[in-house]
């Protein structure tokens, strides 16, 4: 299997060749002051630490070249207990280099299997062993136990059950519903159609009665953006087109992809990108996906205005909103 | 007479021996040799910075609150007073202003992890290229292989643990992850996170998984994983005077000890100072997370950098059927190529010994050049790594180079399709011309330079012999040949081993052992010897 080809002959370990410490006083000398003085240099930097943590106030800032502003406290204790402990390390390494003994020595190696003899005797003390017990003709035992360990199992994982609610109908639906009010995020202000102009965009949320206690559970699945084109720049179906009011129209924030916020707005372009995955929806045709992994369109909110002329949602989402799912129907 | 020192040292070992039996042990293993060399500090890094992170993350949990109950912040770093938190990201910003050394542990907590998963890496290419994961190693391979794994769940945890908006964003990310799991994955995230994201639940759980699980199995293993170092005895590189039979470096005590020790140190000292230098993590920047914020130019820790480069890069594919959905743009990146990957590494020791039939010990280290095939597939992979991990900073890319984020997507959805089994050509042509060069090193020797004319005129290079020792080197490893298929019986009937599974066998063997450049015989030197300048 192996070729046959022998190599060239191994000279051998190279013959060991003295350093200068070995040979001359002068240079061991010379080595341990090296290695003392790195061991002083640590203890120097335990100095700086100590004055620096105690001294150091933890509000004064010094200027350093291409770092910048930097908080005199952190750099002082941080230059500190860095130095102290790199030169304790310096030290031992040049120690060991420079003095310590440097000769290379050979070990044996055996190989890892155990010889014949050995597995020969493991092989019967196992059969004997398993002799004793009679595992070979307890046969109802041996089923039984199988039974008993494979159902044990179960308890610890049945156990993790309430670990969490099971999901129903959390992820189809959110607080949008007809006749809620669209006010802005943060701030809370409902909002009227002249308020957007032509090109902005709105980041929103629905209408609640404690907005201080909105649950970031909710946000996170309703959370809007309107935007604001003409009219005559939408590209949608009539039913779709019913959806917008004078040219706004309202999306889910929430990735299609999977669940960042979709926060950028190129104007120009009328594109909604996502800074996560870089998924770009086109506004005019219903956000579209035209760029990046996400597989489908942000889902759109039917909007309209209320008596007093605020926006509200004209009816919930007609999908899930976020990240898709097994479950997801659409 | 012994001195009063040696009393007591003689005194403190007679204590322990009577009741362990240790000096039998210690002595034999006080003289255990470690062979040296450069590479075989990356795994020692990696230890180190693990230890560095038990130390630093220990100090943080002093003062770190795991909980996501909303509270309104009113703190010593004004910009963000008033302002709505979870307790999390709120005593994260304690330890960052008023817990002195608290910012610096925090920083020195995160390079340490990354530091961590960078020597894991680096540890794990120099056990690759060189062969190390040979029989009788596999084990500590797959340990290696696990250990990388849960580091890069442990970090992932931890830069998820402050709450802030990068970390809730990871977090999120995560979810829909978890989620786009066929059949139970709504069900998984829904435990997961206590109900629906973020819920109040995900932050005390992931703590508990980060402070106590996860470290205590990386713990175990890497005690098994040293242990099994240990007892097997190091690899070492091929060269005059070592051979499989023998492991030639220096004593543990105390050589050994001495520059191991001092090399944590030094591993130490060097974190702590890129702490105390280096910006990380700035999460007061980034402020509390919410749902609907983000920032431009989002980036995962550079570990989960390759994950995030395949997410992006992903085509837009979903299957809707018969009123289910099946994301596949997340879960071929997210898990199935990740699933690949980190399966045909753990396997990759058998399948090699599988191709070549080799079932002996190796101890000696390959040359990289002299395992082409080898070297060509670690070359193919780290490729597809990083082209992935450039694509997971294509946005920064973008507007650092002035570049069109849609072209470099499209640039790397090519490149990770055409890079890798280009990778793998090139690397496996460098090998065998390396091979060849040292074929010429061996038999001609080496270029001097020097151009010397002769008597009747033409110029010839003097070519001056390589020592024995370097040609022992080059010409020390085995040349296998391929398994061939075995050929039929005197019956004409084909032995069992030349079905599908032999064909496939010789294929690959085929493929690891073919093509090598044949190195040089005493013979072949002996023949040149006989007749050359």
């Amino acid at each position: 299997m192996s070729n046959q080809i022998e190599p060239l002959q191994d000279p051998g370990l190279p013959h060991h060749v003295h350093r200068k410490a070995d040979t001359d006083p002068q240079a061991e000398k010379r080595a341990e002051r090296q290695v003392s003085i790195l061991f002083l240099l640590s203890a120097a930097g335990t100095f700086l630490f100590i004055y620096s943590f105690i001294w150091i106030p933890t509000d004064v800032f010094v200027f350093l070249p291409l770092l910048g502003n930097t908080n005199a406290h952190q750099l002082g204790i941080g230059t500190g207990l860095g130095l102290a402990l790199f030169f304790i390390g310096a030290g031992a390494v040049h120690w060991a280099k420079t003095l310590m003994p440097d000769e290379e020595v050979i070990a044996h190696r055996h190989e890892m299997r155990s010889s014949d003899e050995d597995r020969a005797s493991f092989v019967e003390t196992v059969k004997a062993e398993a002799g004793k017990v009679q595992l070979g003709r307890r046969s109802l035992i041996k089923r039984t136990l199988g039974l008993a360990l494979g159902l044990v199992g179960l308890s610890p994982l049945l156990m993790l059950r309430d670990l969490g609610p099971l999901p129903k109908q959390a992820l189809l639906t959110t607080t949008w519903d007809k006749g809620v009010r669209i006010v802005t995020d943060p701030g809370n202000r409902p909002l009227k159609p002249e308020d957007l102009e032509v090109g902005a965009i709105a980041h929103v949320l629905p209408e609640i009665e404690h907005p201080e206690h909105r649950k970031l559970s909710d946000i996170a699945k309703d959370a809007a953006i309107l935007i604001r084109v003409r009219p005559s720049e939408l590209k949608l179906s009539e039913e779709r087109m019913s959806w917008t009011h004078e040219g706004i129209i309202a999306f889910s924030k929430i990735c299609s992809h999977m669940g960042c916020p979709v926060a950028l707005y190129e104007q120009t372009t009328k594109h909604l990108l996502c800074p996560c995955h870089q998924s770009t929806f086109d506004v005019p045709t219903g956000a579209k996906v035209i760029f990046g992994p996400a597989a489908r369109p942000l889902p759109q909110l039917a909007i309209s205005v209320d008596e007093q002329g605020y926006l509200i949602a004209a009816a919930p989402f007609n999908e899930a909103v976020g990240p898709s799912f097994w479950e997801r129907n659409s | 007479m012994k001195t009063r020192r040696e009393k007591i040292a003689g005194g403190v070992a007679n204590f322990v021996d009577e009741r362990t039996g240790a000096a039998k042990w210690v002595k034999k293993n006080l003289q255990k040799v470690f062979p040296d060399h450069w590479s075989f500090m990356l795994g020692e890094i990696a230890l180190y910075s693990f230890i560095i992170l038990l130390l630093s993350g220990t100090f943080l949990t002093f003062w770190f609150v795991p909980s996501q109950e909303e509270l309104i912040y009113n703190g010593s770093y004004t910009p963000l007073n008033g302002v709505k938190m979870s307790a999390a990201y709120e005593s994260t910003l304690h330890i960052s202003f008023d817990v002195r050394g608290g910012l610096l542990m925090r920083q020195v907590h995160h390079w340490a992890a990354l530091l961590f998963l960078a020597a894991m890496v680096a540890h794990l290419m120099r056990v690759f290229f060189t062969g190390a994961f040979r029989k009788p190693r596999e084990i500590n391979w797959i340990l290696g292989v696990a250990l990388l794994t849960l580091g890069i769940v442990e970090g992932f945890l931890g830069y998820s643990l402050p709450d802030d908006l990068l970390s809730g964003t990871g977090i999120r990310i995560a979810e829909a992850i978890i989620q786009a799991i066929p059949v139970i994955g709504t069900y998984l995230a829904f435990f997961a996170f206590g109900g629906e994201f973020p819920g109040e639940l995900f932050i005390p759980r992931i703590y508990t998984v980060h402070v106590l699980l996860i470290p205590g199995i990386i713990l175990a293993l890497i005690t098994v994983h040293l242990m099994l170092v240990w007892y097997q005895k190091h690899t070492q590189y091929p060269g005059p005077g070592r051979t499989e039979k023998n492991v030639v470096g220096y004593p543990l005590l105390p050589v050994y000890m001495a520059k191991a020790g001092g090399f944590f140190f030094i591993v130490f000292g060097v974190t702590v100072l890129l702490g105390a230098f280096a910006q990380i993590n700035p999460i007061w920047i980034f402020g509390p997370y919410t749902p609907t914020q983000i920032s431009a130019g989002s980036q995962p820790d550079w570990y989960m950098g390759w994950l995030d480069g395949l997410v992006r890069m992903s085509p837009p594919l979903e299957t809707h059927a018969f009123g289910y959905t099946i994301s596949w743009n997340i879960l071929i990146p997210g898990l199935i190529v990740p699933g690949i990957i980190f399966t045909g590494m753990a396997l990759y020791p058998f399948i090699e010994a599988w191709a070549t039939g080799d079932k002996r010990e190796h101890h000696l280290l390959d040359r990289p050049r002299n395992a082409p095939t080898r070297t060509a597939i670690g070359a193919m992979s780290l490729t597809f790594m990083v082209v992935s991990l450039i694509n997971g900073g294509n946005d920064l890319i973008a507007t650092h180079f002035h570049l069109s984020i849609n072209q470099i997507m499209w640039g790397t959805r090519i490149s990770i399709v055409l890079l890798p089994p280009l990778a793998y050509v090139i690397t496996k042509r460098v090998c065998l011309a390396l091979q060849r060069y040292d074929r010429e090193l061996v038999l001609h020797g080496r270029e001097t330079g020097r151009l010397v004319m002769l008597p009747h005129g033409e110029y010839i290079e003097v070519h001056e012999p390589i020592s024995p020792e370097k040609a022992y080197l080059l010409t020390q490893h085995e040349q296998q040949e391929p398994l061939a298929l075995p050929g039929a019986d005197e019956n004409g009937v084909l032995p069992r081993s030349a079905g599908i599974k032999g064909k496939i066998r010789s294929r690959l063997s085929k493929g690891l052992l073919g093509e090598q450049i044949a190195k040089p015989t005493p013979e072949d030197v002996k023949a040149l010897e006989g007749g050359h300048h």
